[in-house]
């Protein structure tokens, strides 16, 4: 397939205005400017798109709960979620770095289509690199006043913020992201309201991730039938980046369309397992959120958002991690449940001491202490977890933690009966 | 507060934002930019210039990982210690640069060069291991390239390598 949202990486000076110009961009821009919103708006909903952040919503409906003329007094904002710091997940950290422009080209006609004068990019604070190339190429863009007043003739103006966060996994949900943005602490708050009614100052707003909003210019400048034409259906279009890691050869981000099958990304993309003549073990597609899956079950498997939903996991952030068949499984799980356990913001109760449970027990498994008695505590902790919190993140903790349990039960009972790991090594 | 250029950036920071709220992360980023880490004077200097309690001030800070409260060695080593730097090989690392700095994890060396601290996910999962020293990326780590980079650093000299991904890794594949 050909390369798209990828096609400016790895070309000499990619961040810098005038490579990407003379690749044809902001020709999207342009061509947006001329355009009313609700034609941009009507556009990517043709398209299909749906948010390549993890919940696959569909990116025009999102847009067209905006209201559709902003108040004098109530701004529209558009915010760029660029905190991308899902275990296993680093393609917008790779676009980002390597074509800033494109971003900034996709927030701002996104920030036409909502009527938004104003757009905030929130990216991770430890991406310095990624955060000094995004405003060197605002200043660029500033410059050559593509960001500014009366945009292209359009009487439309807009400016872009680039704004740093300080390490914390829970400001990439929305709600704690825009907290975190108006300066508090990203504490996830209730939806509903929603920020397309009450987002940053409590103004309407809109929250895409980086990889979105680079699908837009592309949907502007080839059509929304192209890109609705990539995908093995309409409801999972347009190209997607994969994000492989683990026990592969070549672990990286790989463009394709969506709906790639899994078995072919692992061996025609990475080569293949890393060491010779290992087997594939388990494969977790969409981040360390969502449940795993053992290798019998990859067979023939699609990786877009219906298919994986199918098979009972997720597509997420598309951050696929492999492992062979040397992977200690508890290891794994209790790294997950680590992560989980130091990044939960601690609002709410079934989640701060839900993730520091699960990571107790996981702990105490590995060091052969486990009890009888604990996988069915494990089971019963991650249960009381889901849906009982006000974001995702204690669900987030506790899908992958069940999964590990039922799928590789007997590995579990191996280290709770033998105070030892059954596989060779982690 | 610290001196006229400080101020004039932390201005144009507050100029960016519609509510001054908005300005308290930056304005900490740019504190610790200049002092290593985030002094309580600094939080009160934050809250009066933007019309916030020092507590507030305070309880960001100590909500994000990156803001530190006291200061750290002269190079920070973050080491990634998630799943796919886990699947990699990054416990083998650790171990190492344990054994070479002589300090357990949380720790600086008597000479204050390093720290060195564990950390989760930095969004390098493709060309794991990998650490952070500073504000740069070190990709691609194993027990050679991670003794090139300290022995560099230990001496005072320019790294070996530039930061990034290790010699012979494709940047997308093909």
């Amino acid at each position: 397939m050909e390369k798209v949202l990828t096609r400016n990486v790895g070309i000499a000076d990619s961040h810098r205005l005038e490579t990407y110009r003379a690749r044809g961009g902001y020709r999207a821009l342009e061509k947006a400017c001329r355009m009313e919103p609700d034609e941009i708006v009507g556009a990517v909903k043709t398209s299909g798109l749906r948010g390549r952040g993890g919940a696959g919503f569909p990116t025009g409906v999102k847009w067209s709960f905006m209201p559709k003329e902003p108040h004098p007094d109530r701004p529209h904002y558009l915010v760029c979620n660029a905190d991308e710091s899902e275990p296993g997940t680093f393609k917008d950290r790779l676009l980002i770095e390597n074509d800033p422009h494109l971003l900034l080209e996709g927030c701002l006609i996104a920030a036409r289509a909502v009527r938004s004068s104003k757009v905030f990019i929130y990216i991770r604070g430890e991406y310095v690199l990624g955060a000094r190339r995004l405003e060197q190429a605002a200043a660029e863009a500033r410059e050559a006043g593509i960001i500014g007043q009366d945009i292209f003739g359009s009487g439309w103006s807009c400016d872009i913020v680039v704004h740093r966060g300080a390490g914390a996994y829970i400001c990439g949900e929305e709600t704690a992201l825009l907290d975190s943005l108006q300066g508090g602490r990203g504490n996830p708050r209730l939806k509903p309201p929603f920020p397309a009614q009450y987002g940053i100052y409590g103004m309407p707003t809109t929250v895409n991730n980086v990889e979105t909003l680079c699908c837009v210019p592309l949907i502007i400048e080839r059509g929304a039938d192209w890109f609705k034409s990539i995908g093995p259906d309409e409801r999972n279009t347009g190209p997607k980046l994969y994000c492989l890691s683990g026990h592969v050869k070549r672990p990286g981000v790989y463009e394709a369309p969506m709906g790639i099958e899994l078995l072919e990304l692992i061996e025609e993309f990475g080569g293949g397992m890393l060491r010779e003549g290992r087997k594939l073990k388990a494969v977790i597609p969409g981040g360390s959120s969502v449940p795993v899956l053992r290798a019998e079950e990859c067979q023939g498997l699609r990786m877009d958002f219906d298919s994986l939903a199918k098979a009972g996991t997720m597509l997420g952030s598309a951050g696929t991690m492999v492992m062979d068949e040397t992977t200690d499984m508890v290891a794994v799980m209790e790294r997950i449940a680590h992560f989980y356990a130091h990044e939960s913001c601690g609002q709410c109760t079934p989640c701060r001491e839900g993730t520091g449970w699960l990571l107790k027990i996981l702990h105490r498994i590995r060091s052969g202490r486990g009890r009888p008695e604990d996988l069915d505590l494990l089971d019963s902790v991650a249960g009381h977890m889901m849906g009982t919190t006000i974001c995702p993140l204690a669900d987030a903790a506790a899908m992958p933690c069940r999964s590990f349990v039922s799928k590789f039960r007997e590995e579990f009972e191996h280290y709770i009966r033998h105070g030892r790991s059954m596989t060779a090594t982690a | 507060m610290y001196g006229q250029e400080f101020e004039r950036r932390a201005e144009e920071i507050v100029a960016r934002y519609p509510q001054p709220r908005g300005a308290v992360m930056p304005l900490l980023h740019l504190v610790q930019e200049q002092k290593g880490f985030i002094p309580p004077d600094a939080e009160e200097w934050i809250a009066r210039r933007l019309g916030l309690t020092p507590s507030f001030v305070h309880g960001v800070t100590t909500f994000y990982t990156m803001y530190r409260t006291a200061p750290c060695g002269e190079y920070l080593i973050q080491l990634c210690t998630t799943v796919s730097c886990m699947l990699r090989g990054c416990d083998h690392v650790l171990e190492h640069i344990k054994n070479r700095l002589g300090i357990e994890v949380g720790e600086t060396t008597p000479d204050g060069k390093f720290t060195l601290v564990t950390v989760e996910c930095l969004g390098s999962c493709g060309t794991a291991p990998m650490m952070q020293v500073n504000d740069d990326y070190y990709e691609d780590m194993d027990i050679e390239r991670v003794d090139a980079l300290l022995d560099a650093l230990a001496a005072g000299r320019e790294p070996p390598f530039p930061p990034g991904p290790g010699p012979k890794r494709v940047l997308v594949g093909d």
